[in-house]
């Protein structure tokens, strides 16, 4: 039984808005289910109590102080929009929304 | 069942609210969104400035492109931790922010930085007052979020032609300090379930503003609602299937919601029908709610630890620390200043509503009885800012203005009716009251001698009626009290003037 089955690809590929065929959904559920197994055996060496790490560093409470820093010029943050209009990023109308 | 319509949308039917809450128990919780008021975003250095011109505000972190990295705003996370020890809350020793992740133009790097499932305060409570009585709202969660983009939705619904639907997408907004609160579910407040709902967003716009960490500008987006709602029959011990309506951006619409949906989902249950686990749309100017999504496809983010920041360690010392810098907690201060004031719980609930407790307090302050700064403010100006659609703050008029009115009735050199005149001076921007009295000459006639004149000569006008006076009819002396109102332009005492003429006329009483 692999732990990632074609139908958890074919929800990943939805949520993600990836339009995947049939062929390329066979074809990536086998390869992700080899990655998923590889990673797992990271839990074979893992005991209850190292805990799961989020970050690399052993750091707390780094921050920064509550200032402000000038931002992008706009024609530059507009320079990464597919289309622009009134200044804004133009998209396909997003939908459930009134 | 009475089906009630409501003009120009899509209408549910609703069941009398009344008979709803007499057949059926309420139990609602609300998520309440509120912007802190930072000077830089949270997660970068970009200003947060209100109504700046579109994606001016905006820079590589919050717009997620790569390579960037986000660092936390400390001020951000001092503001959300006083938050949460206001609402009585603990404060988590250690937590994280959590990516969530979906596909929505509204955040450009297709995720959210939030907290799930170890939000930095939990566990606290709000109370609330409502028609004298005290309602408990448990408080489950305080966390910290990064507000989206705002988007404009052009086309279809606005008149353009078919096929020319696209939205539009400002990303000033997009990084914003966003702190989420939600209520534990509210039971037992029966038919008072819209006023409670309506009384707990009020207080905490409140306690939002005693912290200083919000501007909680409803009009602005800068609190935002949610109001999820149930119903079960009343003697049921398991509650109903609640729905959740989003876009509730008012108090008054807080209110409306709450009511809206008992009264449409009490008319599904009494038709025998099952309510639908959905996100309803509330809309601002029917007062109705619309269904939106289904959650029957339940959403999936895929939340996972924040990998681009370090975890959240608030130390005791530092948590005691900001404990120190809590202010009087709104509900203590209007208790303290009720006492003082001799004010009701429903005179002081009033004034809360009207935005009008700090502005009395201050009148007070400058020198008024309570008494009298309460009813100028509670009365003239509260009728005179709904006249004029505005805040009572907004009138252009100041707390020591108030009280120099106050002063100047109590010291009878105006008549309450002169008071109202000076008022509308004052309000034109002719100056303060003693300066609208000079320039209008609104004083009273306080001179005897030419409010005796102006007796004698409304007695001289009016032969008939002063016979008639003397002859023992002493009603008809209000036909000279007006005469001498007239001819003194209002200024007048006009019980002083009406003993003046019965004793001039000899028929002292």
């Amino acid at each position: 039984m692999p732990r990632l089955t074609r139908d958890d690809v074919a929800h990943l590929a939805r949520l993600s808005r990836l339009a995947l065929s049939d062929d390329e959904l066979d074809h990536l559920a086998g390869q992700l289910d080899v990655i998923i197994n590889a990673v797992a055996r990271v839990s074979e060496v893992a005991t209850p109590d190292v805990p799961p790490t989020s970050h690399p560093l052993p750091l707390t409470n780094v921050f920064r102080d509550d200032e402000v820093h000038p931002s992008l010029p706009v024609a530059d943050v507009l320079a990464a929009a597919p289309a622009v209009e009134q200044q804004r990023f133009k998209v396909p109308r997003i939908l459930e929304e009134e | 069942m009475t089906a009630q319509t409501v003009a120009g949308a899509p209408t549910a039917p609703l069941l009398d609210f009344d008979d709803a809450v007499a057949a059926y128990e309420p139990v609602f919780g609300l998520e309440t969104h509120v912007e802190l008021s930072t000077r830089s975003k949270m997660f970068c250095g970009c200003a947060t400035t209100f109504g700046a011109e579109p994606n001016t505000q905006v820079c590589p972190v919050c717009l997620g492109l790569p390579g960037s990295l986000p660092v936390a705003n400390r001020a951000a996370v001092e503001a959300t931790i006083r938050i949460g020890l206001a609402l009585h809350c603990t404060i988590a020793p250690w937590c994280r922010f959590a990516r969530k992740n979906y596909f929505y133009p509204d955040m450009p790097k297709n995720f959210q930085i939030s907290q799930y499932d170890e939000p930095l305060c939990t566990d606290g409570y709000l109370d609330v007052e409502v028609d004298d009585r005290v309602f408990r709202i448990g408080i489950e969660r305080v966390h910290l979020e990064e507000d989206t983009g705002k988007s404009l939705h052009v086309g279809g619904a606005t008149g353009r032609i078919h096929g020319a639907d696209y939205s539009l997408v400002d990303y000033n907004r997009a990084g914003i300090p966003l702190v989420e609160i939600v209520t534990k579910p509210v039971t037992g407040t029966g038919r008072l379930a819209p006023a409670v709902a309506r009384a707990y967003v009020t207080e905490l716009r409140e306690v939002m503003r005693a912290l200083g960490v919000s501007d909680v500008r409803m009009e602005q987006g800068s609190l935002r609602c949610d109001v999820n709602l149930s119903l079960h029959p009343v003697g049921s011990t398991t509650w109903g299937t609640r729905s959740e309506t989003k876009n509730v951006n008012s108090l008054r619409s807080v209110e409306r919601a709450v009511r809206y949906e008992i009264q449409r989902q009490a008319a599904v249950l009494h038709a025998g029908g099952r309510v639908v686990q959905e996100t309803r749309h509330f809309h601002e100017d029917s007062g109705v709610t619309t269904p939106g999504r289904s959650k029957e496809q339940a959403e999936d983010y895929r939340y996972f630890p924040e990998p681009d920041l370090v975890p959240l360690a608030p130390d005791a010392a530092w948590v005691e620390e900001l404990r120190a810098t809590l202010p009087e907690l709104p509900l203590d201060r209007r208790r303290r200043l009720r006492d003082a004031w001799g004010v009701s719980a429903t005179e002081m609930q009033a004034a809360l509503n009207a935005g009008a407790v700090d502005l009395i307090e201050a009148t007070v302050a400058a020198g008024a009885p309570p008494r009298d700064a309460y009813k100028w403010w509670m009365g003239e100006l509260a009728r005179r800012a709904n006249e004029s659609g505005r805040e009572l703050a907004e009138l252009p008029i100041t707390p020591a203005d108030v009280a120099a009115l106050c002063e100047l009735v109590a010291s009878g050199r105006l008549t309450d009716k002169l008071a109202r005149d000076v008022l509308d001076g004052v309000l034109a921007g002719e100056g303060t009251p003693h300066e609208v009295v000079a320039a209008r000459g609104l004083e009273v006639v306080s001179d005897d001698a030419a409010l005796q004149r102006a007796v004698d000569d409304a007695i001289a006008a009016h032969p008939d009626v002063a016979e008639k006076i003397r002859g023992g009819k002493v009603a008809a002396a209000g036909v000279l009290v007006g005469a001498v109102m007239k001819s003194t332009g209002g200024r007048a005492d006009a019980a002083k003037v009406r003993d003046l003429i019965l004793r001039t006329l000899g028929t002292n009483s």
